[in-house]
């Protein structure tokens, strides 16, 4: 199942649907590191409300996602996450370190506005 | 769970029914009501005598002793003992609350086996064979009856006490908001594994309703706590970073300090301050607050 790929603005935002198969997590990777460069993206948001598990694959190209988008410029952050999906996460070791994560989408825009230091005008 | 919960397990299986155990028990109830205002008084006499039920005035008992009584008659007629069972749970949620132990009701429905099986001697003692019969067929029912009576009550005293520990889980670990997406958490006593799970569903929980950016953990008051317990700590700080917010532990005693050290906890995860006052004036700068003191000299300032 192919996730759409919003732009808004400088940002890039993937809002997953359903549960992804490791390739349509791949192509997803894929996708965002290419339209970083195409659209010269300054962030990337990644929204998971609707995962209700997050397994070792899942964590890792997210994970090599950000870390790939922030070579090309963009900042990432990973917004949505569940309690029960962020409880579970950190008991299997899985606490996406050094990747940036918010509580929703507005969190996640408010905190690439502040990343990117661009004043943006919501409204 | 209220409707299967006796019906679902049955203690003892129904006593083989053939015709002359139905026959000798018919006869056997009909004698017993009979001399049902008689046994009853005796009954109710006994319980007195016996120090049960002291929670109870004699009205009572006797009111209940003849409920008690007719169910008890009818459960030994049919041989079914839901009617019994119903009834034996109504009086357990009646009792139970005005502090009857389950020693009183196992020791009435005992007494009361006893005071109908005296009778029984009584009316066959000539006949010793005819008593044998009856006794086959009576003690098996009886003890049935005893026993879903004694179940029933301590199944109801069981769903109390599993009501009061849900209860007293909620109220262990409240979560405060104190400004706009400012959290404090004050735990308090020991840290089982249990009650941590529940600490960090309900902190995580929390986080989404309130939409907070910073918790202030504060464990003042928690004396000690193990290796898994810390670790849980630990998790649960990470847990909370994915949904986006900050965690704050303060408070933390010197026994626990070393717990965290021994198992070699990353302090660059763990964000912690002295106090709990401390805690709330990082998370404030944290927030973008500047708290001013407002004296009667100085104009108010404003930031």
């Amino acid at each position: 199942m192919a996730v759409p790929i919003l732009k808004q603005r400088d940002y890039l935002i993937a809002n997953i649907q359903a549960a992804l198969t490791d390739d349509d997590l791949r192509k997803l990777r894929d996708a965002l590191v290419a339209q970083v460069g195409e659209f010269r993206s300054r962030g990337v948001i990644v929204d998971v409300t609707a995962l209700d598990v997050m397994d070792s694959f899942a964590v890792r190209t997210l994970r090599d996602l950000a870390h790939m988008s922030r070579l090309r410029g963009a900042e990432t952050v990973i917004v949505g996450i569940q309690p029960e999906v962020a409880f579970a996460m950190t008991q299997l070791g899985l606490t996406l370190e050094g990747v940036a994560t918010a509580l929703d989408l507005e969190e996640g825009l408010a905190y690439l506005d502040r990343k990117t230091k661009r004043k943006t005008t919501v409204r | 769970m209220a409707d299967t919960r006796m019906s679902s397990t049955p203690v003892i299986s129904p006593p083989a029914r053939d015709e002359s155990t139905t026959v000798l028990l018919r006869e056997l109830v009909a004698h017993l009501r009979q001399s049902r205002t008689q046994l009853r008084e005796e009954w109710a006499r006994r319980i007195t005598e016996a120090k049960l039920l002291t929670a109870m005035t004699p009205e009572e008992i006797f009111a209940e002793a003849t409920a008690v009584y007719d169910n008890y008659l009818e459960a030994l007629e049919t041989g079914s003992i839901e009617a019994l069972e119903t009834y034996a749970r109504n009086l357990s949620e009646r009792i139970i609350p005005r502090g009857v132990e389950t020693h009183e009701v196992v020791g009435i429905v005992l007494l009361l086996r006893d005071v109908l099986a005296r009778s029984l001697f009584a009316k066959y003692q000539q006949d010793f064979h005819q008593l044998n019969r009856i006794l086959d067929a009576y003690e098996p029912a009886a003890n049935r009856i005893a026993n879903t009576v004694a179940v029933g009550f301590v199944q109801e005293r069981e769903r109390v006490i599993r009501q009061q520990q849900e209860a007293i889980r909620e109220l262990s670990t409240p979560v405060l908001p104190v400004r706009e997406r400012l959290l404090v958490l004050p735990v308090i006593g020991i840290i089982d594994p249990q009650r941590a799970r529940q600490l960090t569903e309900q902190l995580l929980r929390g986080i989404r309703i309130n939409r907070a950016k910073v918790v202030v953990m504060d464990i003042t008051g928690v004396p000690a706590m193990d290796a898994t317990v810390a670790n849980h700590l630990v998790q649960t700080v990470e847990a909370s970073r994915l949904l986006g917010a900050t965690v704050i532990v303060t408070g933390l005693s010197p026994e626990i300090a070393q717990t965290l050290v021994n198992i070699g906890v990353d302090l660059g995860k763990m964000n912690t301050v002295g106090d709990l006052q401390g805690g709330i004036e990082e998370a404030e700068r944290l927030l973008g607050y500047k708290v001013i003191p407002i004296t009667v000299e100085a104009p108010v300032a404003t930031s």
